[in-house]
């Protein structure tokens, strides 16, 4: 380099590659351009899946896990983790239920669903962020704890009976094949995009994710930011849980069993990454409409659910495993 | 990475979902739905309802299910049977309510629903098959003890808790057709409250009051065999038969002991071939779902339906040394 091309203003890149190719480049694209081949795939293989009524029946398959999964993205980025969102789910249903027996109306039951919703993350919220244990441990301990007072207070009983206009939050339509459920779904995905992507929390989210000690240091309040994430994924719990219980119309402790693994499988398929700090909304957005697509897809053609797990796992490590693959086959070759 | 590379890599994806194509139209298709798949008792019954549709022509049984017993995963299961327009469904539900509203849709949409096993709130299906009735129970439990005393003898009834209210109408069944065993007599009732070790105790208490007692009638599947146990540790076999409701599984190795000669449960295999037949008649309107009905289910005779539209199959099938080595892996 010489003296004189020194003298010229020098061009310095803040990032590796400009906008476009990071779009071409993008998680997103990747899964979307799955989305779009599953959704094709679907419709060679099925007479019935074009179909606006069946297709809508299919989002109820997805639409609930979707809105704790917004919650749990933001809680993974920042490098925490709820493994109790299914429990939480069991206990606000068993709470309304029991709230029934008492002659209480849809408004009422809605807001004990959310209460304690709040409560349950309030809970993990202050074992984690107050006491310093680790989220994994504490979760995986309220799981069992929340879905076990269901069990207590249920038996092999059910809770049943609800209002006929509660029933709306879980069936009900707003137009035509539009469900109130997905349109939840859409105004949470543009809440949650809107928070993380384009506000100083989001910001701050990242930064904990990253490094919660330069975080601190950089005058980020850590623990405050933790406890409102998981005070969203209680709250969104109990949201799931009321609409849920209204789409059941009956309350059973076993309901909503093994959810926060297909919770946490569409957060990851999303491209959040495990170690925090990193993943989209966008991205939970389509692995959302992927697993609905696919229990669907393969639902229509009697593949038993089994099946359909092994092809989630196999669609999850795949996506995750074989782009690090081909990075290291590249390294390798140019070492 | 190259986009032309992402592409392949989504392609070799959903390869596996491309393979097949829409299938033949003509069958009559019946979806067996269970409570969740994996389950010994529902393999069996889906191998019945095959049984039925070989016999039948020109139907095709769909086996499904969710993999855990919830009343969502039967919902998202529900959906897609109805996407495809089945030509029935005939569901062993998880929740007998919350699978209502989804098998509403399907009767709307022209599908045949019926419940069989675990029944379905009646506004969410055309009829229930339930494998046996009380009064058909109440008659085999006695049968079972009569058959092995041809010349009379002492019985015991050992049931669950007193409150319980399928034993105690059992039981009550029971009673009302003793006269017709005019050389039985019912020397006790006991209650093991389903707990193994009290069962237990209670039968050994028996035993010692009634040293001549020829069976032990347990219409309760831990009770059985805790009184099977018992009978077998005070060396009475041979002397005192342990009979009443039991599962194969469970009683096998009294069966082999010789502590218990016979015992009775629903057979799987039966109410599958059952629910078959029935679903293939109401879906092809063979017959009609409505009170007083008698609609075929082939080998197993006909089903009458009572005023909610339930039916029972036929009186609980009877296991001993002949059969219990096919069942005790089935449930």
């Amino acid at each position: 380099m010489s003296i004189a091309q020194g003298t010229q203003p020098r061009h310095v890149p803040d990032r590796l590659h400009g906008r476009p190719t990071r779009i071409l480049r993008s998680w997103e694209l990747l899964l979307a351009g799955i989305a779009i081949l599953i959704f094709l795939a679907n419709t060679q293989a099925s007479p019935y899946f074009l179909d606006p009524w069946n297709l809508s029946d299919a989002t109820f398959n997805f639409t609930e896990k979707a809105f704790i999964a917004f919650a749990m993205a933001l809680l993974i980025i920042s490098g925490e983790i709820d493994l109790s969102v299914a429990g939480i789910i069991a206990l606000a249903s068993t709470a309304m239920g029991w709230a029934l027996q008492f002659g209480i109306g849809t408004p009422g039951l809605i807001v004990i669903g959310l209460t304690v919703g709040l409560v349950c993350g309030a809970f993990n919220g202050v074992l984690v962020t107050r006491l310093g244990l680790p989220s994994i441990v504490v979760t995986i301990g309220t799981m069992s704890l929340f879905r076990g007072i269901s069990y207590i207070v249920l038996g092999d009983q059910a809770f049943n009976g609800y209002p006929t206009d509660f029933a709306f939050f879980g069936r009900g339509y707003v137009f035509w094949v539009i469900s109130f459920e997905l349109v939840l779904f859409l105004i949470f995905a543009a809440i949650y995009a809107g928070v993380l992507h384009f506000t100083n929390f989001g910001r701050q989210i990242y930064a904990i994710g990253n490094n919660p000690t330069a975080a601190t240091f950089s005058g980020i309040r850590v623990a405050r930011v933790k406890m409102i994430l998981f005070l969203l994924t209680g709250l969104m719990s109990g949201i799931a849980a009321v609409c849920l219980t209204a789409r059941l119309g009956s309350t059973r402790p076993s309901i909503a069993f093994a959810w926060e693994l297909e919770v946490v499988t569409m957060v990851v398929l999303g491209g959040v990454s495990i170690l925090g700090g990193a993943g989209s909304i966008l991205g939970v957005v389509i692995a959302a409409l992927i697993m609905g697509l696919v229990t669907f897809g393969l639902g229509l053609l009697n593949v038993p659910g089994i099946v359909m797990s092994i092809f989630i796992g196999a669609l999850l490590i795949g996506v995750i495993a074989i782009p690090r693959l081909i990075r290291l086959v590249r390294t390798g070759k140019a070492a | 990475m190259s986009i032309t590379r992402r592409i392949a890599i989504a392609t070799g994806l959903t390869a596996a979902l491309m393979g097949s194509t829409a299938m033949a139209q003509d069958n009559v298709r019946i979806a067996l739905v269970a409570k969740s798949l994996g389950n010994g008792f529902f393999e069996a019954a889906a191998r019945g309802a095959e049984e039925a549709a070989e016999e039948l022509g020109n139907t095709e049984i769909i086996y499904t299910g969710p993999t855990s017993t919830t009343a969502e995963g039967q919902i998202e299961v529900i959906n897609s049977l109805i996407a495809q327009q089945v030509d029935a469904i005939a569901i062993s539900a998880n929740d007998p309510d919350a699978v209502v509203p989804a098998l509403q849709k399907a009767m709307q949409r022209g599908i045949t629903v019926i419940s069989w096993d675990s029944g379905v709130a009646p506004e969410g299906r055309e009829m229930h098959l339930a494998p046996s009735s009380d009064e058909l129970i109440g008659q085999t439990i006695i049968k079972l003890a009569a058959d092995n005393l041809p010349e009379g003898g002492q019985v015991a009834v050992l049931s669950a808790t007193s409150t319980s209210t399928n034993q105690n109408t059992w039981i009550e069944e029971m009673k009302a057709v003793m006269d017709q065993y005019p050389d039985i007599e019912l020397v006790a009732t006991v209650y093991g409250d389903d707990l193994a070790d009290k069962s237990y105790r209670e039968t050994q208490g028996l035993l010692q009051s009634y040293p001549d007692l020829d069976a032990i009638i347990a219409p309760t599947s831990v009770g059985i065999v805790a009184a099977a146990q018992a009978v077998q540790d005070a060396g009475k076999v041979g002397e005192v038969n342990v009979t009443g409701l039991g599962l194969p599984s469970e009683m096998a190795g009294a069966i082999e002991s010789g502590a218990s000669e016979s015992f009775a449960i629903w057979n799987p295999v039966d109410l599958g071939y059952a629910t078959a037949m029935l679903a293939h008649n109401l879906a092809t309107d063979q017959a009609t779902a409505e009170p007083g009905a008698e609609i075929g289910m082939g080998r197993m005779g006909t089903a009458t339906l009572d005023e909610d539209n339930q039916a029972a199959m036929s009186e609980p099938f009877t296991y001993d040394a002949s059969n219990i080595e096919e069942f005790k892996s089935v449930f």
